[in-house]
């Protein structure tokens, strides 16, 4: 399996260990990702607020960089992946408008083609059966008695008509990881909520609440981690956790890993390799469970 | 049999709300609304909903279906059964105060579209005939148009969980009507009361109300329609415009996000208080290792990166 890798902006700087356990995922599983170097930032729907064509034109450019080494993009970051098939839905979609996007591309020697290249994100080919077989394959310390709460990112679930994943109101995609992982899903309403961090510059206290609401239902409904598959959702959860009232309230505290750190812990890596340190709130607890 | 889970609620002869089983034979092709219906008419008469129209146009039977908010005249009931439990749960909107079962207030919900002034503002004098509206123009109001106010949006509001002084979903789909409408002469004077506290930038992008609206208002959408204009008519002096300001600026320069000057240009460089509060946060992560590399890189091939920026005159 080989795949065009689009990192995004957040695993190349404040999440860099998203970068390193996903790269040591794929070594593991025996993908071959090939990182999109001169990929531009999707944007993150907040470039579109200044221009929405400039967004769709820098996100055509990217997929037709995958397209023209005949490859399938992997996403590690919600937003990158909602924000990606956003404009491949656009394009799709509207010929008169593809064709404007190709005339600004052209000089740069890129053109957008429709259905060339997939877009998927990195949970959406192993929660498949080929993937959930591969990991089972694959693994080398189950990580029996974890009980591990998902928190999807809203960009892979909302639109739906953009999901990979089955039910988007009511996804299993990376609940049937962990299960592979020989962990225990913990399923709570918060799972498909929003963590609040678009507006953590504008509205502090809104955002801290969102993410304390689905913090406390996770830890309330019996988890002893919280697993994203989004870099910017893991800020939210884990960077600004000691700032959240609700948690602080309550005494609570839970480890944040992201998606490819979870999979690498069973795939035999440690903690320390996959950078856990480098997060705010400490993994101590969860590696004596695993030990 | 199928199982319909009611949550029931008469603060007359009762405190608290609570779920009722009903046990219906569910037709093919029947809506929640026939469901809710049948109950109601042949088993239990003090079931409270609301309906008219049975077809999607007059807003008036939204209710939660499984936890998500929807019409119930627009969905079929076969569709919304949980197969595994053979049941669907129904409940009141969210967001709101319930007055009876299914039925919410929204009052607040009405005084927040009456906030953003839902309603042409033209002081000049008619012309001859009628201000005439071009294919193109109508467009950019055609979407919003179509809300028909079922609060569906408004129930699933990630924001409204937590804030209730957010205009919400509705009301800013409704003012992306006037803001984008080209007769309107107020579009100024509107995005920048749009912009204070409560409004646009608010926003959190959870993308809910795009998915329960039952219309192509789609407020989501709207809502960075409106923000594209505030940042065009030049209302920069508030947290969300600096953030897309600051955002755009690292993009054009270097391709990639710069995660250090972001936070930092979004707050403004006067605002003492929005600075200090980066603080704690900034030296968490400084400690821990976890700051981007103070020389930021740029992105390969950036000269085609700006070539496009220019090229759309950005
Ligand atoms: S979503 Fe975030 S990480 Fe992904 S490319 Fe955009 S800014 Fe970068
Ligand atoms: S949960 Fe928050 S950061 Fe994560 S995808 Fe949604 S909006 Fe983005
Ligand atoms: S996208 Fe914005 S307005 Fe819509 S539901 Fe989410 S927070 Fe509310
Ligand atoms: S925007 Fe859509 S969901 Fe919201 S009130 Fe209007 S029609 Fe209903
Ligand atoms: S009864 Fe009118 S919209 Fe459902």
């Amino acid at each position: 399996m080989k795949f065009a890798l689009y990192t995004g902006c957040v695993a190349r700087g404040a999440t860099r260990e998203l970068m390193v356990s996903t790269m040591k995922t794929a070594d593991a599983l025996g993908i071959d990702f090939v990182e999109m170097k001169s990929a531009a930032c999707c944007g993150a729907g907040v470039l579109s607020e200044q221009s929405p064509i400039l967004a769709d034109a820098l996100n055509a450019r990217t997929i037709s960089q995958a397209a023209k080494q005949d490859l399938d993009m992997i996403t590690i970051c919600s937003t990158c992946q909602g924000n990606l098939k956003k404009t491949e839905c656009k394009l799709d979609s509207d010929e008169e408008y593809r064709e404007k996007i190709n005339h600004v591309l052209k000089d740069g020697g890129h053109q957008y083609t429709t259905g060339k290249t997939k877009i998927k994100h990195f949970a959406n080919i192993l929660a498949t059966p080929e993937g959930l077989k591969l990991l089972k394959e694959k693994m080398k310390r189950p990580l029996t008695g974890l009980k591990v709460a998902a928190f999807y990112g809203c960009y892979v679930l909302r639109p739906s008509g953009l999901s990979d994943f089955e039910d988007p109101d009511n996804p299993t995609g990376l609940e049937d990881i962990f299960s592979a992982l020989g962990a225990t899903p913990v399923f709570y309403d918060g799972r498909t909520k929003c963590c609040g961090f678009p507006i953590v510059m504008m509205n502090k206290e809104a955002s801290h609440k969102m993410a304390g609401n689905a913090l406390v239902d996770a830890i309330e409904s019996g988890a002893d981690v919280v697993v994203t598959g989004c870099p910017l959702c893991h800020l939210s959860l884990d960077s600004y956790q000691p700032e959240i009232d609700q948690l602080r309230q309550k005494g609570y505290e839970i480890p944040i890993l992201h998606l490819p750190q979870l999979v690498a812990l069973a795939l035999g890596h440690s903690p320390r390799e996959l950078d856990m340190h480098k997060h705010i709130v400490s993994v101590k607890e969860l590696e004596v469970k695993l030990s | 049999m199928s199982v319909i889970k009611i949550k029931r609620y008469n603060p007359e002869k009762r405190k608290d709300s609570y779920f009722q089983e009903f046990n219906v034979d569910l037709q093919p092709g029947s809506t929640l609304l026939d469901v809710l219906n049948e109950i109601k008419w042949e088993q239990d008469g003090t079931l409270t909903h609301r309906m008219s129209c049975r077809s999607a146009i007059c807003g008036s039977c939204g209710v939660k279906a499984n936890g998500h908010a929807t019409l119930a005249c627009q969905k079929q009931a076969e569709f919304l059964l949980d197969k595994k439990t053979d049941s669907i749960t129904v409940e009141p909107l969210g967001n709101m105060p319930v007055i009876k079962d299914l039925v919410t207030d929204f009052k607040q919900f009405w005084e927040k579209v009456d906030q953003v002034k839902p309603f042409l503002k033209n002081e000049s004098s008619p012309p001859e005939k009628e201000r005439s509206q071009s294919p193109e123009e109508f467009k950019l109001i055609d979407d919003s148009s179509t809300c028909i106010m079922c609060g569906a949006c408004y129930s699933d509001c990630n924001v409204l969980e937590v804030d209730d002084k957010f205009l919400g979903p509705a009301a800013l789909a409704k003012a992306q009507r006037f803001v984008g409408d080209s007769r309107d002469e107020a579009t100024l004077e509107r995005v920048k009361e749009l912009s204070e506290p409560g409004g646009i930038w608010d926003c959190t992008h959870c993308g809910e109300c795009v998915e329960r609206c039952p219309k192509p208002a789609q407020p989501f959408y709207r809502i960075k329609e409106i923000m594209t204009v505030a940042l065009e008519k030049g209302v920069h002096d508030n947290n969300g415009a600096r953030h897309a300001l600051s955002f755009t600026k690292s993009v054009k320069s270097s391709g990639l996000l710069n995660e250090n000057t972001l936070p930092v240009e979004s707050m403004g460089f006067t605002n003492i208080k929005g600075l200090l509060e980066l603080v704690p946060v900034g030296l968490r992560m400084l400690l821990k290792g976890k700051v981007p590399p103070i020389f930021h890189k740029p992105c390969g091939e950036l000269n085609d990166v700006k070539r496009i920026f220019k090229e759309l005159d950005q």
